[in-house]
């Protein structure tokens, strides 16, 4: 097993196994959802660990660089900690099944799928949701670039691309049109907005690069 | 009698132009929020028990040891003992307490008791469905047998389109506080204005007590025109629980179950055309299922309705699963797909190439220039006279590629919709109308329009939408909405602006109000920039009482602003793994009129998205129910299969934008182009590989089977 530093969705990310990959394997093939699943949260407890629960315990999560408090249930996601209690709401619940890349997050820089993650095991971790990597709104280079290409509609899919766009960006700052399509791979939208989104990922990468 | 025809396009500052979303930025960064992100102070949960079986009759229900359960406020059962249940997925009780885990803990707390009763959710065979299939009577036009005997040629052939869920990514649901006598919904709806009556209507509260906020809704797709039951519990739950706020939307897995559907559609068609290759004959024997009340008549034979000699046949075959909701275009895509497969099919019989026979029959359509020139503009845009080949011609080692055609036509005018335009003393202007941006882009589009109007740059208004506090406007469905908004908004811009040169006139020399023209931020004599003044002190005028007009566009009138009817015409190029059966999308093509286009950007992204519906729709995306225990087997994000990114290959769009559909005024454009893209790819499959496959989503094994002989 690897620990979330080794792992996440990011095409090129070594451990793991994909899900496109295991459909592969067993035949059924069809719609990308390429991304390679998150094996174990955080083992920070190791053989000690301690038991939690069932009640409610109180966490700490390090989120844009707050310590933010919170009480949950062990069983509580990360996600459902971070639109609920904490009040950031740009990740999306969707498919809540570790699919559809609407609750993408950065954890220690890589990304993740906030659904499947428990709270309490994401506390020692840094986490970036998309508030705090677009903190700056107006001079985004891929927030405009987004706008530019109209990469979104309704926009509920749209902050989970936003963070895999960004983890794309910054483990490969020169992606060919290939390269930007698989990235994007882990998330899935229902307006059909993909044209945008590839054009404006691709922008922003050159604009990046000047 | 005020003017309100549209500038001319050599006139125009912001309408028809490439305007950027305003709420772009909002969205992408995660700030934009949602009915469903709305987290009011003391909010609690709620969770639902609901039906896993199709079809059982309800015994008993004991509600107690979730009332007790920790954290629940409030247990409502919204099913009776002795109710039969007629789906999967259908809610039986409802809970609300401080979390969601413990709402969750508390629903597995109800126990139920069920007698079980038969069900049937198999719709792909008209013959098994039994009394679960009513006919809707057979339609005859001219003489079908006749026609079938001096053909010169015939084909037949059998299609199918599965059930498709909408898959909305935001669930239906909504945020709602019953508070003493008001009760207030952060919503997620199509139909702002329309919500209060609707929920007013399941609580016997006057709609006049019910606010409905909502600035961004995710998804719809047409199945968001309804408060639905679960707006109707989630209100009666605030209420039991002292009026605290209760957030409830659907888990993924009874969305999909529950939440609309797409109805299926198949057809046994028989087509006949003569030497020159003219379309004489239509048969077809069609049913359908979007749930238990069946599935309807499809608009076939499509586009080419003219055809002389038909015989049809319907049945709406009743099944155990969740009812129907209207989908983009509803029953356009499945007759397109029933309609051009059969016309594909005869091309081949014949051995012709199809582009030829589609030119061949314009004639039988309502819009024979229209789509004569759309066919030619898509196949230079596809290159199908270089490409073109005959079934089965065009491989390459395992891989054979195909070209493929598909037609779409819609209406698309106006709905009824009134807007206020306010001009304050300062120069400030607003603009409040009760409709709601899906995502469309009707925010942009209604303040290219305000400012274009009042010759202000965009930033000059301020717009406000999504709320019933506002007049009232239609549903967003069918393409309406573009026209509708549009039109009011114009009209109370124009008639404001009218309003403030009569008070500003005097100041210019008493030039005739209707002398002075607005624009560039000035307001001044037609043709005279310098003799006038800004804008701001233009308003200055107005003393502090401010003009306040409303606009309404009647549907019945719409004064040459917004008319209705399109046609359209999409072709696909693939790629198919003939070892495999893996079908890849190499191209996709739109040639779509449209009439005056507000915002070429957005009405873009429309299209766009829309093809990338049907490629999953072809390829993907199907509704799958298990026979035996009825239940519906991928309701989930897994395997209810949606394209990624990487899946659409590359995708065209021509908008027909020139002086001559201009002139028609606005025409709505969330329909049409999702029309035809699957009979696009579908007959370019078959193209690819030499047969036909006859039902999507063009899956692997389908592709194979096709290939081998067999049915699947």
């Amino acid at each position: 097993m690897s620990s979330p530093k080794e792992t996440g969705k990011h095409p090129g990310a070594e451990a793991g196994v994909s899900r496109r990959g295991f459909l592969e394997v067993t035949g059924v093939g069809g719609a990308v959802v390429g991304t390679v699943v998150l094996d174990q949260p955080a083992q920070a407890q190791g053989a000690g660990a301690r038991a939690l629960g069932p009640g409610a315990v109180p966490i700490t999560l390090n989120v844009n660089g707050k310590a933010l408090k919170a009480t949950v249930e062990p069983r509580m996601t990360l996600l459902d900690t971070l639109r609920g209690p904490l009040d950031h709401t740009g990740a999306k619940r969707v498919c809540d099944r570790g699919t559809c890349g609407a609750c993408t997050v950065m954890m220690d820089g890589k990304s993740v799928y906030a659904c499947t993650i428990l709270a309490i095991d994401a506390q020692g971790t840094k986490i970036e949701t998309v508030e705090g990597l677009t903190a700056d709104l107006k001079n985004d280079v891929l927030i405009n670039a987004f706008v530019e290409h109209d990469a979104e509609q309704c926009g509920y899919c749209t902050p989970g691309f936003m963070v895999a766009a960004k983890a794309l960006l910054k483990e490969n700052p020169r992606p060919t049109f290939a390269e930007v399509e698989a990235g994007l791979s882990g998330n899935l939208c229902r307006c059909g907005t993909y044209v945008g989104l590839r054009k404006a990922v691709l922008e922003a990468a050159q604009k990046g690069r000047a | 009698m005020a003017e309100y025809a549209w500038p001319k396009m050599s006139e125009r500052s912001l309408i028809g132009k490439r305007i950027s979303r305003l709420d772009g930025a909002q969205k992408a960064g995660g700030r934009a929020k949602y009915g469903s992100d709305q987290n009011p102070q003391r909010l609690l949960y709620a969770a639902i028990l609901t039906s896993p079986h199709a079809r059982a009759k309800l015994t008993s229900i004991d509600l107690s040891a979730a009332k007790s359960s920790p954290g629940v406020t409030a247990v409502i059962a919204v099913e009776e003992v002795g109710k039969e249940v007629q789906w999967e997925g259908t809610i039986l009780a409802a809970v609300a307490a401080e979390t969601e885990l413990q709402a969750r803990d508390a629903v597995r707390k109800i126990r139920v008791e069920y007698q079980v009763l038969p069900h049937v959710v198999k719709d792909d065979d008209v013959a098994k469905a039994g009394n679960n299939a009513k006919p809707a009577g057979e339609q005859v036009q001219g003489d079908p047998d006749a026609a079938k005997s001096s053909a010169a040629f015939t084909s037949q052939g059998f299609y199918g389109l599965p059930v498709l869920t909408h898959c909305c990514l935001e669930p239906h649901g909504q945020t709602v506080q019953w508070s003493g006598n008001e009760i207030t919904v952060w919503s997620s709806t199509q139909a702002v204005s329309n919500y209060a009556g609707d929920l007013g209507a399941q609580l016997e509260v006057p709609a006049t007590s019910i606010k409905v906020h909502q600035d961004h809704i995710g998804g719809g797709f047409g199945s968001k025109f309804q408060s639905d039951q679960w707006g109707a519990f989630c209100a009666r739950l605030s209420k039991e629980s002292g009026g605290r706020p209760v957030k409830f939307f659907h888990d993924r897995n009874i969305e999909l179950m529950i939440a609309g559907n797409r109805p299926s559609h198949y057809a046994k068609v028989t087509v006949g055309a003569d030497a020159s290759g003219k379309i004489t004959l239509w048969e077809s024997e069609s049913w359908s299922s979007g749930g238990i009340g069946g599935g309807n008549i499809p608009p076939i034979p499509y586009v080419f309705t003219k055809i002389p000699n038909q015989r049809k046949n319907h049945n709406a075959i009743s099944t155990n699963n969740g009812g129907q909701r209207a989908w983009r275009a509803p029953n356009h895509p499945q007759a397109s797909y029933l309609t051009c497969c059969a016309m594909d099919d005869l091309a081949a019989k014949m051995g012709k190439d199809p582009l030829e026979l589609f030119l061949t029959n314009c004639e039988l359509t309502t819009r024979e220039d229209a789509y004569r020139r759309q066919l030619n503009k898509a196949a230079k845009h596809i290159d199908w006279t270089s490409k073109w080949k005959g079934r089965g011609k065009s491989r390459q080692g395992y891989l054979a590629k195909g070209l493929g055609i598909g037609v779409n036509t819609w209406g698309g005018a106006g709905h009824e919709s009134t807007a206020t335009a306010r001009i304050h003393p300062d120069g400030t202007v607003e603009i409040e109308c009760g409709t709601q941006d899906l995502g469309t882009g009707t925010r942009t589009i209604m303040t290219q329009v305000a400012a274009d109007t009042l010759g202000l740059p965009m930033e000059g208004i301020r717009l406000k939408i999504g709320d019933n506090a506002y007049p009232a406007s239609g549903g967003s469905g069918g393409s309406t909405t573009v026209g509708g908004v549009s039109s009011s908004t114009r009209i109370a811009a124009t008639d404001a602006l009218n309003l403030l040169f009569e008070k500003v006139a005097p100041s210019l020399d008493n030039a005739a109000p209707g002398d002075l023209e607005a624009k560039n931020g000035r307001v001044y004599v037609k043709g005279n920039p310098s003799k006038g003044m800004s804008w701001a002190e233009a308003c200055k005028k107005l003393g502090v009482a401010p003009i306040e007009v409303q606009g309404r566009n009647n549907p019945r009138n719409p004064r040459g602003l917004n008319t209705g009817g399109v046609a359209g015409v999409q072709m696909a190029e693939v790629t198919v793994d003939m070892e495999t059966g893996v079908v890849v999308l190499d191209k996709i093509v739109a040639v779509q009129d449209i009439g005056l286009v507000v915002n070429p950007k957005t009405a873009e992204s429309q299209v766009y998205g829309a093809m990338i519906m049907n490629v999953c729709g072809s390829l993907y995306e199907e509704r799958v129910v298990d026979q035996i225990t009825g239940r519906m087997l991928n309701a989930d994000m897994e395997f209810y299969k949606l394209a990624g990114a990487p899946d659409i290959g590359e995708m065209i769009c021509e908008l027909e934008v020139d002086e001559e559909n201009d002139s028609r005024g606005i025409i709505g454009l969330g329909e049409p182009p999702t029309v035809g893209g699957l009979a696009a790819i579908g007959n370019a499959v078959a193209n690819a590989i030499g047969v036909r496959v006859p039902m999507v989503p063009l899956t692997p094994r389908r592709v194979l089977d096709a290939l081998n002989g067999r049915n699947s």
